[in-house]
């Protein structure tokens, strides 16, 4: 099995939208060149001022690449920058060098918080980002198993609920890229692996780039087909793995094998997320 | 029950009239404290005559026009500065002026600079109503929620959906207060620039009174023009504020 050690792979630096703070390709359609493709994704430096004013440095050179079809699983524990790089590649922070690029296409996003509209109803906040098609909503509803809550408002909802609409808005309008911040947070273990079933078939039925950020392994393990290992302060990509088709087919054995090597190089993965921080 | 809380406001009324009533009989000189019966005669005549109805009619025109320029520029500027630091900083000394400039001196000047016409009179209560406005749809501005904007960039709603969804909800309940407050100020004010430069409306009628010592007159006025306001108040104002605010509950 490929294990290579450094985070970086292979990319070509193809003619495209070279950012240095403002930082970020432009999000609005169109402005991706169109040869792009994939994502790509080079952060050479994300610090923070804190509260005396000097910078902090949370993020180290980071660079990775993935392309439709994969589901990328960024896993750190917590308080390590994965919610820092998702927002990097949303375009919501651009005050970071680097350079990031989308692929074409529809973005589907779930926050770690559930961020529905309380003053619309269930369908109107899907509707908001179903553009003029509307049609998905009561299947996708289904397929989460909340149909006919269509006309209630956020609030009638508990927190799970609520979480599996904003799932369905970020699946609505069939994205190219799906980014998900914590989507297993607090979740059993049988709804995890039945959204990193969902997430799964979202991208190698429909073509789909999957980014998720997890501390949790397991459901990780379910649905990546990369890992990617965030480590030390500043955070660095310590290992950019492979899970893949090779680890499903092989069965239990080779899983929990994998699994071993994986904890025995990066023991905080097993660890729960007791400790706020950086190990 | 509606009746306890009705009964007792209609309580507390009654009380009112029945102490004006009195303290008219014991003062005994209707020229100074009429009795509300030649208080409501009055009204009738005024009525009667076209006089009052005219006059109400032509100040609520002004109320309005200076209530809808007043919420207009005043949300505007608000919400700018409750968006972005720099504009705030631009704008706070302006509104520290006009906040503290008498209501009188912007009256007299605006009549004195722009003429004696109604422009002048509507920019006067405008000029006095917008900094109130703007306060109080800056702090709405300031509350919004970044995590609301930032669901607008990732699904990249366009501006008219982002307006209409997620930010004037947001500032609705602000908007709503704004609103209310300002039509109480508003037509107050109305009636001083009125009574200052105005061949008519409730506060020129009120000036005329007032050189006749008709004190039966500007009771019947007074009392005619609250009415409609609270009317104006709690049918218009009260219900859609409500409405505003429906889904925090």
């Amino acid at each position: 099995m490929p294990m290579p050690g450094g985070g970086s792979i292979g990319q070509s630096r193809a003619a495209g939208h070279a950012a240095r703070r403002p930082g970020h390709a432009d999000p609005l359609p169109g402005a991706h060149p169109p040869a792009a493709g994939g994502l790509h994704v080079h952060i050479q430096a994300k610090s923070y001022a804190d509260a005396g004013g000097r910078r902090r440095e949370v993020l180290g050179e980071t660079r990775f690449a993935g392309t439709g079809g994969e589901v990328l699983a960024l896993l750190a524990p917590s308080g390590t920058g994965k919610t820092t790089i998702l927002r990097i590649v949303l375009g919501l922070d651009r005050d970071f060098e680097g350079e990031i690029r989308l692929p074409q296409g529809r973005l589907g996003v779930m926050f770690q918080e559930p961020r529905l509209l309380p003053w619309l109803t269930v369908e109107a906040n899907l509707r908001l980002v179903a553009g003029t098609d509307a049609r998905e909503i009561p299947l996708l509803l289904a397929e989460v198993g909340l149909a006919g809550i269509e006309t209630l408002h956020p609030k009638a909802l508990s927190l799970g609920m609520a979480r599996r609409v904003a799932l369905v808005r970020a699946l609505l309008g069939r994205p190219a890229m799906l980014v998900l911040d914590e989507p297993f947070a607090s979740l059993d273990p049988k709804s995890a692996s039945e959204l990193a079933a969902l997430l799964a078939r979202a991208a190698h039925q429909q073509g789909a780039l999957v980014l998720l950020s997890t501390h949790d392994l397991d459901p990780a393990l379910g649905c990546a087909d990369r890992l990617l290992v965030l480590a030390g302060t500043p955070a660095l990509l310590a290992a950019d793995w492979p899970t893949g088709a090779a680890l499903r087919c092989a069965g239990a054995g080779a899983g929990r094998l994998f699994k071993q090597r994986l904890l025995s190089r990066f023991p905080f993965l097993g660890a729960e997320p007791a400790t706020d921080g950086a190990p | 029950m509606i009746g306890s809380a009705a009964r007792l406001r209609a309580l507390s009324l009654a009380a009112f009239l029945g102490l004006w009533w009195g303290a008219a009989l014991i003062a005994a000189k209707p020229a100074l404290l009429p009795p509300p019966p030649a208080v409501l005669g009055f009204a009738w005549q005024a009525v009667l005559s076209g006089a009052m109805p005219r006059n109400i009619a032509i100040t609520s025109l002004r109320v309005a026009a200076a209530f809808v320029v007043s919420m207009l520029v005043g949300s505007a500027v608000g919400y700018l500065a409750g968006r972005s630091r720099r504009a705030d900083t631009l704008i706070d000394p302006w509104l520290v002026i006009l906040l503290n400039l008498p209501v009188l001196v912007v009256v007299v000047l605006c009549y004195i600079w722009v003429g004696l016409n109604d422009v002048a009179a509507v920019l006067a209560v405008a000029l006095v109503k917008v900094p109130t406005v703007m306060v109080t749809v800056r702090e709405g501005a300031r509350a919004l929620d970044p995590g609301f904007d930032e669901l607008a960039i990732v699904y990249r709603l366009p501006w008219r959906q982002r307006a209409r969804r997620i930010v004037i909800p947001q500032l609705a309940p602000y908007l709503a207060a704004a609103g209310r407050s300002g039509l109480s100020i508003t037509w107050k004010i109305v009636l001083i620039v009125e009574l200052l430069g105005r061949p008519n409306g409730v506060g020129f009628a009120l000036d005329e009174l007032f050189q006749t010592f008709d004190v039966a007159g500007i009771l019947a006025y007074g009392f005619a023009f609250a009415a409609l306001m609270l009317l104006v108040e709690g049918l218009l104002l009260r219900p859609w504020e409500n409405h505003a605010n429906a889904w925090r509950r």
